[in-house]
């Protein structure tokens, strides 16, 4: 019965237009009082239109020892970027 | 990899600037100096509801109620974006409480000082969220990202709590010679224990050195404390007050002013436990907690029996 209550990862959209993004994570006991509760704490003023609450031991993260793996082999890959190609200045509209 | 090899490569993403994030590997010693330092922080914010929320029901209008409201209740706020920093490191919200109930861990040592007056609170505004701001804003750059991303929340959010402080502090230097008195006590009062709020002096500052290595920290607590006074005393002057300091004198050749020796032996036994209302301030802490406990419990209990029907 004396269980704590479990830790939720708070995400607010700013404006409409926007994604929303992580600012931080609070205890709650529930989805409902997580949003409560992330209301309260993370918008007093103005700063979300939505909220989305997730509980911590629900998400799914890479491991940062794994980033040479996971982002090293983008890094040589220039050309997947425009101004790899070289066009003549005088080309328009491109 | 071996822990040397980690450790050169952490060592050298904190000299590029490059923020460690909850997952990366990090010397033992840099995790724990952080959650002494983040959970301290984060007691600070809580314990230091209490000085001014003696005042709430007391404020002399509406708008001052207001704001004093709002700002008791951004500290609340600072408070939980900093346990929940400091659980990023691996430790639970129950056992930092714990800790704090129980003396073992250590809060700003400015919140064992009683309000006394009203002018206590313009005081408090004025020169101890002022204090803070010039402690916190460096640390937005701290080289712990969730330690940095919450102290930019805090920092944005001081500001109102220094101005409405010294605006009271105004108002009563513009009223009633009895009003301008009780700014000047309270002036008296709080001036000290401000300069404390800084910490030892960096040569009695066991952990300085290598927080500013680590780019933790990334000015001395002496440093620090000369700018407080630097920018506070042409603030003083403003309100038309007196620094109760004799030996505080500008001086040109450093361009700095110089001020007198802080009573040590006063800050270290107000940290030690025995200043003017720590045992009262712990107090309300535990009692909030316990007197708090069978509304957690049947929060538990409701959450549990709503999951329950749904799966039904
Ligand atoms: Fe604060
Ligand atoms: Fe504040």
């Amino acid at each position: 019965m004396n269980k704590n209550w479990p830790l939720w990862e708070v995400f607010i959209r700013s404006k409409a237009g926007l994604n929303h993004k992580h600012v931080g994570s609070l205890h709650a006991a529930d989805a409902d009082m997580a949003i409560q509760n992330a209301r309260d704490v993370y918008t007093r003023r103005n700063e979300g239109v939505s909220i989305w609450v997730v509980e911590s031991t629900n998400i799914a993260a890479s491991d940062p020892a794994d980033s040479d793996q996971m982002y090293e082999p983008a890094k040589d890959k220039v050309y997947r970027h425009p101004t790899f190609y070289n066009l003549p200045d005088e080309l328009k509209h491109m | 990899m071996d822990t040397a090899l980690l450790e050169q490569h952490f060592n050298e993403k904190i000299d590029q600037d490059i923020r460690i994030e909850p997952k990366d590997w990090m010397p033992d010693h840099y995790r724990k100096t952080l959650i002494r330092q983040i959970s301290q922080h984060a007691h600070s914010e809580i314990v230091g509801m209490l000085p001014e929320a003696n005042w709430i029901t007391r404020a002399p209008s509406l708008r001052r109620k207001a704001a004093a409201l709002a700002k008791v209740q951004d500290e609340a706020g600072h408070g939980l974006y900093l346990y929940s920093a400091c659980e990023t490191l691996g430790v639970d919200r129950d056992d930092l409480f714990a800790d704090l109930h129980s003396g073992k861990a250590k809060y700003s040592s400015i919140f064992n000082y009683p309000t006394l007056t009203w002018a206590d609170m313009g005081a408090i505004g004025w020169l101890v969220d002022g204090a803070a701001i010039m402690n916190q804003v460096p640390l937005c750059r701290a080289s712990y990202g969730p330690y940095a991303r919450a102290m930019v929340r805090v920092c944005k959010e001081e500001s109102f709590h220094q101005r409405q402080g010294y605006e009271i502090m105004l108002t009563l230097c513009n009223g009633s010679d009895e009003q301008k008195k009780m700014a000047q006590d309270a002036l008296n009062r709080w001036w000290w224990p401000s300069l404390m709020m800084f910490g030892p002096t960096d040569k009695d500052s066991k952990h300085t050195e290598q927080s500013m290595r680590w780019r933790i920290k990334r000015f001395t607590n002496d440093e620090l404390r000369q700018k407080f006074v630097d920018v506070t005393v042409p603030q003083a002057e403003l309100l038309g007050l007196t620094v109760p300091d004799k030996d505080l004198k500008w001086n040109e050749e450093r361009g700095h002013y110089d001020f007198g020796e802080i009573d040590w032996k006063e800050f270290f036994n107000v940290i030690s436990g025995n200043g003017p209302c720590n045992k009262q301030r712990i107090e309300a802490r535990k009692s909030a907690w316990d007197n708090g406990a069978w509304v957690r419990e049947a929060a538990n209990a409701h959450a549990e029996k709503k999951a329950k029907r749904k799966a039904a």
